[in-house]
């Protein structure tokens, strides 16, 4: 067994403030060994990303280590100087972040930016720098590396930038790579590749690594070991085929039980409705007796997206986001949308309710005909009332200068579906509907986590008595315990009040868990759509296999 | 460059815009012929003059005409000084211009150290200092200030002559009063009037700027790589402050060319805010009008180089990507 390279003792991080301490991490051990990835995995607030800045040195004001150890093979960092901590910084220590767009100077070539740090962590003038900088690019597996050096990172795509991310981190050759998410904000196929290119580079120069994810599918494909945290505390830790198999604290079980998985639909997310109570017959009341058509219907529908003109005199070019013959959702039937970055699925789905107006083609509803003869005050209010949508980002799609009890209200009163005494009594049986205390509505949006404001979302979006929700990534900013409780949510409305849904995501296991049909998005092209289960367990296009396959898998495989 | 060029084209419709509001100020003062003739010219003479100088002609060929004597600087004759506008505004526009220099890099010199200071030692006792000194520049009234240095400079100390223009000489073809003794001593209060409030705007415009781009993940992920202080705070964090600075630069810079007026009244500096002082009292058309077109063009052009700018800075705008 090789020798130790990094090792926390009793680690204890505290914030201070003045209404008392607030302890992030409480006596943390872990240990990272050279040539071995270590995956640090709990949900929002557990305190792993804490620990990866504290190594590094580099806690966000006002933290500080107030116990434990962090040696670095034998050296306690927490006794170094500030000027000593920084020479270990790119040198002994790297660290990779989870945001490749965010992560590099938009204002500085990607070649500067990474000559600029071989030259000042290998001392090389700046010419040699250079070459070794195009040397670096090319290892990371960034293609035409010597002519991409004097490109900008606004030029580069999410992976390649995490590459170069990834190429400035290993400048200085450290021994240990803190990666805190590196994969979190891109698409699975390349997530992939970025997971690999971390892996081979551990291997070849033997480099610690310690993986902070959320994702339990990252680490399950990545890590050697699994540290699973919880409240700044240590749950549970070994080998990662034995955490995820058998794991003997409670809380890992839960948190494993919790991940949708892409192999079958699971029971938990579809248990039969509890309560219809008197919200309920409120919810359905004003719909008439409906038929089993199509809801909607869109046909031979285009959107065109304005591209930049290349010279004075030329002409603005076009960008056709999304392309399609015809796609149908039946009344009652929940569609899943799934596609990766920039396949369109949001603009289609906000073209399907009326959010963004296609270039050519018709969108058609069942109750108010053709979208482009919606054209009356009165009959886009009607329609507005029947389509719903809920967002990905919980934190700004509710207005933080509202109470929530006067978010719901609004829209009930606008479409005046209720007495004016009667709202305040409707507002508190939405919130327990959607499993939130009625009390809940005299706080403010920032007084709730991400998942009760998801809640609130729903709600609100409830609130119209609406037929057709669209739920554009509902549950991806979210932790995976707080998603399955937001799936159960959503697939009991569905049942209860017979909602119509296009539920669109990026997630292949959460949309198999929701939808009845599911669509694939390539290109703006649909590739494939067919009934759930089927396209799962036999895809048939090439493109849905290549993205069943390369999804991560809590289980291993 | 594609976007420079459209800059370019749109500044000449702003510029031709303000033309026309400079050219409509003519024709809302009343009759021309009016004030040039007496009493007793007789009806065809006064017809015969309104054809020579023609303003018989549709507004068209009038507006088109004024243009095209502006474009060759020709804005016609003042009314009180009974001399060519241009010639006058020639004479006044090397004082201001001086002023204007001055005062501007005496403020970008003193604002961005000061501005990136403060923005990494927010806390400590000289930035607190300096931000409440700051708050006192850009509150305090310019006339207020201006009389307040003459008591001190002037008065008491005797050290600086209180009104002004100093010495000017000829240097590399350039006529100024900055390259003698004499002339700085008296530019230095009334740029210092100047420069106060700039400085105060800048430093907490940049400031802020520090302060954003400080947290953002570039910056952290610089530390992360372990790129030493210095060259984070004025390599990584000031460049990417810089557009929003530079945009306040440009229009703060040509506010001070339109309308020093009273710190160029308190020192009694010979520049354009006297100038235009006079005009207005004096109901000066046509050097009001030019004046107008000065203050346009100034603006015009101080925002093409703010663009200009931008496309050096930010690469992103030279690649037209969002």
């Amino acid at each position: 067994m090789t020798e130790i390279l990094c090792r926390t003792k009793d680690l204890k991080i505290t914030f201070p403030h003045r209404l008392g301490d607030f302890t992030a991490v409480h006596g943390f051990d872990m240990e990272v060994r050279r040539g071995e990835i270590v995956g640090l995995i709990g949900e929002s607030g557990a305190g792993k990303s804490t620990i990866g800045n504290a190594i590094m040195g580099l806690l966000s004001h006002p933290g500080k280590v107030s116990g434990g150890r962090i040696d670095l093979e034998g050296e306690n960092l927490i006794d170094l100087s500030d000027a000593a901590m920084a020479r270990l910084r790119g040198r002994r220590i790297g660290m990779i972040f989870q945001d490749p767009m965010t992560s590099l100077n938009p204002l500085m070539t990607v070649g500067d930016q990474l000559a600029e740090s071989i030259a000042l962590l290998r001392d090389l003038p700046m010419s040699e720098a250079r070459k070794m900088a195009a040397d670096r690019l090319d290892g990371v597996g960034i293609p035409d590396a010597a002519s991409r050096m004097g490109q900008y990172p606004h030029e580069f795509s999410g992976g390649m930038r995490q590459r170069v991310v990834i190429a400035l981190a290993m400048a200085g050759d450290p021994d240990l790579l803190i990666a805190d998410e590196p994969t979190t904000a891109l698409d699975v196929s390349v997530q992939k590749q970025v997971l690999d290119l971390i892996r081979s580079i551990c291997v070849e120069r033997s480099l610690g690594v310690i993986l902070v994810t959320h994702d339990m599918g990252v680490i399950a494909e990545t890590a050697d070991r699994v540290y699973v945290m919880r409240h700044g505390k240590l749950v549970e830790t070994g080998p990662t085929a034995q955490v995820i198999h058998t794991p003997t604290e409670q809380y890992t079980q839960d948190l494993i039980a919790a991940i949708p998985s892409i192999e079958r639909r699971e029971d938990r997310f579809r248990n039969p409705a509890q309560k219809t109570g008197e919200i309920d017959q409120w919810l359905l009341q004003g719909h008439k007796d409906e038929s089993s058509g199509d809801y909607v219907t869109a046909s031979a529908l285009t959107k065109d997206f304005a591209t930049r003109k290349k010279s004075f005199w030329g002409k603005a070019g076009t960008f056709r986001a999304v392309d399609i013959p015809g796609l149908s959702i039946k009344r009652g039937e929940v569609l899943g949308l799934v596609g990766e970055s920039g396949s369109g699925k949001s603009t289609l789905g906000r073209m399907m309710t009326g959010l963004v107006l296609p270039t050519s083609g018709n969108v058609r509803y069942d109750d108010h005909g053709p979208l482009a003869d919606v054209r009356s005050r009165a009959r886009r209010k009607a329609l507005r009332r029947d389509v719903q949508v809920v967002f990905q980002d919980p934190y700004s799609s509710l207005n933080g200068r509202m109470r929530v009890d006067h978010i719901l209200a609004e829209p009930i009163r606008f479409h005046g579906l209720a007495a004016r005494s009667d709202i305040p009594r409707l507002v508190g049986a939405l919130l327990e509907r959607v499993g939130l205390p009625a009390a809940a509505g005299r706080k403010f949006p920032h007084q709730f986590s991400g998942g009760q404001r998801q809640r609130i979302c729903i709600a609100r979006a409830l609130s119209v008595r609406p037929r057709f929700l669209l739920c554009d990534e509902p549950t991806s900013a979210l932790d995976v315990s707080i998603q399955a409780d937001m799936l159960a949510l959503l697939m009991e409305l569905r049942r209860s009040l017979g909602l119509t849904m296009l539920f669109v995501s990026h997630d292949l296991a959460v949309v198999r868990q929701v939808s009845d049909r599911v669509a694939v998005m390539k290109q703006g092209k649909i590739v494939e759509c067919r009934e759930a289960e089927a396209l799962y367990d036999s895809p048939e296009n090439d493109y849905t296999r290549m993205l069943l396959a390369t999804a991560p898998r809590a289980t291993g495989h | 460059m594609y976007f420079l060029l459209a800059r370019l084209l749109q500044a000449t419709v702003v510029m031709l815009c303000v033309a026309l509001v400079g050219f409509l100020v003519f024709q809302f003062v009343g009759d021309p012929v009016l004030s040039l003739v007496g009493q007793e010219t007789s009806v065809e003479d006064r017809e015969a003059l309104r054809e020579s100088l023609g303003l018989n002609d549709p507004i068209l060929v009038q507006y088109a005409r004024y243009v095209v004597n502006a474009l060759q600087g020709d804005f016609g004759i003042s009314y009180s000084f009974n001399r060519d506008v241009s010639e006058m505004i020639a004479d006044r526009l090397p004082a201001t211009i001086e002023l204007v220099m001055l005062s501007g890099v005496l403020s970008l010199i003193l604002a961005i150290p000061a501005g990136i200071y403060t923005g990494i030692r927010r806390k400590g006792g000289v930035a607190q200092t300096i931000m409440a000194l700051s708050v006192i520049g850009v509150s305090i009234p310019s006339f207020l200030l201006g009389i307040l240095l003459i008591l001190v400079f002037s008065v008491w100390l005797n050290w600086l002559p209180s009104f002004g223009r100093g010495d000017v000489v000829t240097v590399l073809g350039v006529r100024s009063s900055l390259f003698t003794w004499d002339g700085l001593s008296h530019a230095l209060m009334p740029a210092a009037v100047l420069c106060l409030f700039q400085l105060g705007v800048i430093l907490r415009l940049i400031r802020a700027e520090m302060l954003e781009v400080l947290r953002t993940d570039y910056i952290r992920f610089a530390w992360a790589r372990g790129l030493p202080g210095q060259r984070i705070y004025f390599r990584h964090a000031l460049k990417n402050t810089l557009v929003p600075v530079v945009t306040a630069i440009g229009l703060q810079l040509s506010s001070l060319f339109a309308f020093s007026i009273i710190t160029e009244r308190v020192f009694q500096w010979p520049g354009m805010g006297s100038l235009l002082l006079h005009a207005i009292g004096q109901s000066d058309i046509p050097l009001l009008a030019a004046y107008l077109i000065f203050v346009g063009l100034v603006f015009t052009i101080s925002n093409l180089v703010v663009d200009a700018v931008y496309v050096l800075i930010d690469p992103r705008i030279r690649h037209g990507a969002h």
